[in-house]
């Protein structure tokens, strides 16, 4: 920590000498605002602006990263409608997580229209993988399996009913044309401890993220079926098919972007959506989302904006559909 | 066995750096130790937020925290045989022989001779959870929910058996630690429980905000209640060796307590004070031949000395390897990793050997360093018995502030932080013990969700909580430690009952 502090400071120093103050409306004191512990989701969505427009000189200044854990986002999102509107120097940090939470009201009275969506700088997706000795090879093959008998497979994911992990689970309910209530859905604390339950034989499906099951998975421990994308992914899962090319209409992406307070003027916000336009065109950018295990997806501004009330919207009916 | 992780820790735990965390814990924890009014658990709670916040790796965090744990088990026998105050739970037995030793001028071979106590005890016990935890861990692969409930339930049976000699108020202490884990978004089903709408607590009241809470904040109020009663401190040592003879006659009490304490420690829910007492009434029972324990005999020094600081490493073992604590402090260590993002259970070892190898070797070498700090520089730690209250209450509340605000950033936390110690003090003025509560929060915590989730995968069919092997060994374990004190305290009492009777007979 601190010594990634020093770095940042002499990054900065080069960066400020060099560039000898660029940009128009620069925030003075840019920060970005994770709402969990450090080393979370959202430490690493912060982490990856910061460090993405450090190096490619949109900011001259080191981005400072702060916490505030507290329901997954909640206590963070509460913060900046109430303490931090006008507040044009600060990001903070979200995801598809948070609309879901949005959706589902439980980020307190305030809905999706209580502040400004920025952009979304990458994207996980959504998996279900089975322990590698599983007779189930293909996505197809685990769907008929449940169809016949859903009571004998128990599902594990990280996270609780109505979650993100819980909601994929039940787009395999869906495909098989049963309940998704009636899944036995054990809720964990985590991917780590989905591939543990895996692994010992306690569950027979893990619904999580690419992201965290890649190493199993390389290391032949367990088996992603599919991805929840709409083309295969780069890299070591280039192998691993999607759920469209085996035939159901799965999809889950999970994108990790940024939110301003609701009263930030157009001309900060307009500095931050050109900023990240900038920055997610180069090449640094690309080694610093890869670096961080996340995949390509960039959109910014309007379009995101866009982007999270259609899903808020989606998730809700989700969840009307699942019968939450 | 592979060993691979332990060698890997010892290069981690020999970097400059962690060396010198383990060496400043090793201070402050015999520091800690030292001082009648605050134990191991007190300064791993006021630390822990500050290492947090100091940016120290997990794994430094790690060793500095368990340095002080072992720090205080050997810390508190010095004010046991200089005040008759156990300077922690695990050092009330030791004041049974070491202070009359001491009111006999032999303060200086009692401080000596228990501090060489307190290292076999450590090493010993350093080498059982170094060997065991390789073991316990290729075995939790199999610990599914319903394997873990089963271990709860054994879990709060040793409890409700061993703790105290106030098994009611053990019980809701335990039951309040329940109550109050229940606090915050359901991990089930994502419901808000008890939260008042209050963002704050949705994520359940946070381990450092309750542990500073009824620890460090109730004993400064208790520290200030007490003011202004004194105590007398032996201030002559006498001579500081040890006479070779009285080693020769404690060597086998020492290995005995050592097991003693280690399976103890190892066994969740219970911690130093049971595995001491246990420790000291075997060994009376075993060589009091001539009934001078209780009165300055040197094996009732070594026995308590040798099990409480085997228990500290004993209660690793299931700490590391399963996630669930053996003890009050390595519940709040557990609560250090959580804080780091680290989820502990079975995986631990093999994906942070690091962390894990790291902590079991800077045992080691922790207890090399104790016996240094502990045999030359005992009348330093021996001087710190005099700290005025006026300066110990004040840092107290000082470093609880600091350390809640640290790590948590809310106002909130504070005023939560002063309300539980307020509860606690009053409990505690009732009687209470505090540790039922923390492990009743921890281990509840860990009950509810494996319950959970054993049900949801046997869609609600109470059958596979005895499905395995494991579950029904943990079953019977479980029915065993709560039947057999009873059926041993009849037992005792039949034969105290016989022996009057053929003392009696003989008399006449």
């Amino acid at each position: 920590m601190i010594r990634f502090l020093t770095k940042m400071v002499a990054a900065a120093a080069l960066v400020a000498v060099a560039a000898g103050g660029t940009a128009l409306a620069q925030p003075a004191k840019p920060e970005c605002l994770a709402g969990a512990k450090p080393g979370g989701g959202f430490d690493l969505t912060c982490r990856l602006a910061a460090n993405a427009l450090l190096a490619t000189k949109q900011i001259s200044q080191p981005m400072a990263v702060t916490y505030m854990e507290g329901g997954v986002g909640a206590v963070a999102y509460n913060h900046v409608i109430a303490k931090r509107a006008k507040d044009g120097n600060l990001i903070t940090a979200a995801s598809s997580g948070s609309a879901l939470l949005i959706a589902q009201g439980k980020f307190g009275q305030y809905d999706e229209n209580a502040v400004r969506w920025l952009g979304a700088l990458g994207a996980d997706y959504g998996v279900l993988v089975v322990n590698a000795d599983s007779p189930y090879k293909t996505l197809k093959d685990l769907v008929e399996a449940y169809k016949a008998d859903p009571s004998s497979f128990a599902i594990a994911g990280g996270g609780a009913v109505g979650s993100q992990d819980w909601m994929k689970a039940s787009l395999l309910a869906k495909a098989a044309g049963q309940e998704p209530k009636k899944m036995h859905y054990a809720a964990l604390e985590g991917g780590g401890a989905v591939l543990t339950a895996l692994e010992g034989g306690h569950v027979q499906v893990g619904s999580g993220d690419a992201a965290e099951m890649v190493k199993h998975h390389v290391a032949g421990k367990v088996r992603i079926l599919a991805v929840m994308a709409p083309q295969r992914l780069t890299g070591a899962l280039a192998d691993v098919p999607t759920a469209h090319e085996q035939g159901f209409d799965i999809d889950w992406p999970i994108w990790r972007g940024y939110y301003v307070g609701k009263d930030v003027s157009d001309a900060d916000f307009d500095w931050w959506v050109k900023a990240f336009e900038a920055a997610s065109k180069t090449p640094e950018f690309a080694k610093e989302r890869e670096e961080r295990g996340l995949f390509e997806f960039t959109m910014i501004g309007k379009p995101f904006d866009e982007r999270v009330k259609a899903d808020v919207a989606r998730f809700k009916q989700l969840a009307k559909d699942a019968g939450m | 066995m592979n060993l691979d992780y332990l060698w890997h820790g010892f290069a981690v735990a020999l970097t400059g750096q962690n060396l010198l965390v383990g060496l400043i814990g090793c201070f402050i924890g015999t520091l800690v130790g030292a001082l009648p009014a605050i134990g191991p658990i007190n300064g791993i709670a006021l630390l822990l937020p500050i290492a947090y916040s100091m940016g120290l790796p997990a794994e430094s965090t790690m060793i500095l925290l368990s340095a002080i744990y072992c720090g205080a088990e050997y810390g508190g026998r010095i004010s046991s045989i200089l005040l008759n105050v156990p300077g922690d739970a695990g050092a009330v037995m030791t004041a049974l022989d070491g202070y009359p030793m001491a009111r006999q001028g032999r303060a200086g071979e009692a401080l000596t001779l228990s501090g060489i106590s307190s290292f076999v005890g450590g090493i010993l016990g350093s080498i059982g959870l170094a060997l065991f935890a390789p073991v316990l861990a290729s075995l939790a692969i199999g610990f599914g929910p319903a394997e873990y409930f089963v271990l709860m339930v054994f879990a709060f049976a040793t409890l409700g058996s061993m703790v105290g000699n106030q098994p009611v108020k053990t019980l809701i202490g335990c039951t309040l630690g329940l109550m109050l884990a229940t606090v915050g978004l359901d991990a089930t089903s994502g419901a808000y429980r008890f939260t008042f709408n209050q963002p704050e607590l949705g994520d359940g009241i946070e381990f450092v905000v309750l542990v500073i809470g009824l620890f460090s904040i109730s004993e400064a109020l208790v520290i200030l209640e007490h003011q202004g009663r004194g105590f007398t401190v032996i201030r002559e040592l006498g001579r500081m060796t040890v006479r070779a003879a009285d080693v020769a006659r404690c060597t086998g009490t020492m290995l005995r307590s050592s097991v003693i304490g280690f399976v103890v420690g190892v066994l969740p829910g219970t911690g130093a004070s049971v595995s001491s007492a246990i420790a000291y009434t075997t060994e009376k029972r075993l060589s009091d031949t001539e009934d001078t324990f209780g009165k300055g005999d040197v094996r009732g020094l070594a026995a308590p000395e040798a099990a409480n600081n085997a228990t500290a490493c004993g209660a690793f073992v299931p700490m590391l390897t399963l996630g669930i604590p053996g003890s009050g402090t390595t519940a709040v260590m557990l609560g250090a990793l959580m804080l780091y993002n680290i989820q502990p259970g079975p995986m631990l070892l093999t994906e942070r050997p690091e962390i894990v190898g790291g902590l079991v070797a800077s045992l080691f070498i922790g207890n090399f360093l104790l016996l240094l700090l502990n045999l030359p520089l005992v009348n330093i730690f021996a001087r710190v018995l005099t700290v005025p209250n006026w300066l110990l209450v004040p840092g107290i509340l000082v470093l609880s502030i600091v350390g809640v605000y640290s790590s948590h950033a809310s106002v909130f936390a504070i005023f939560l932080m002063f309300g539980i110690g307020m509860a606690g003090w009053l409990l505690r003025k009732a009687g209470f013990d505090m540790a039922p509560i923390i492990l009743g929060f921890v281990l509840g915590h860990v009950m509810e969700i494996n319950l959970r989730n054993a049900l949801a995968i046997s869609g609600g069919e109470l059958s596979i909580l005895f499905s395995s092997a494991i579950c029904i060994v943990l079953w019977v374990m479980a029915a065993a430690v709560a039947v057999l004190p009873t059926i041993l305290s009849w037992r005792s009492r039949r034969l105290k009952v016989a022996r009057t009777a053929r003392m009696a007979a003989t008399d006449g």
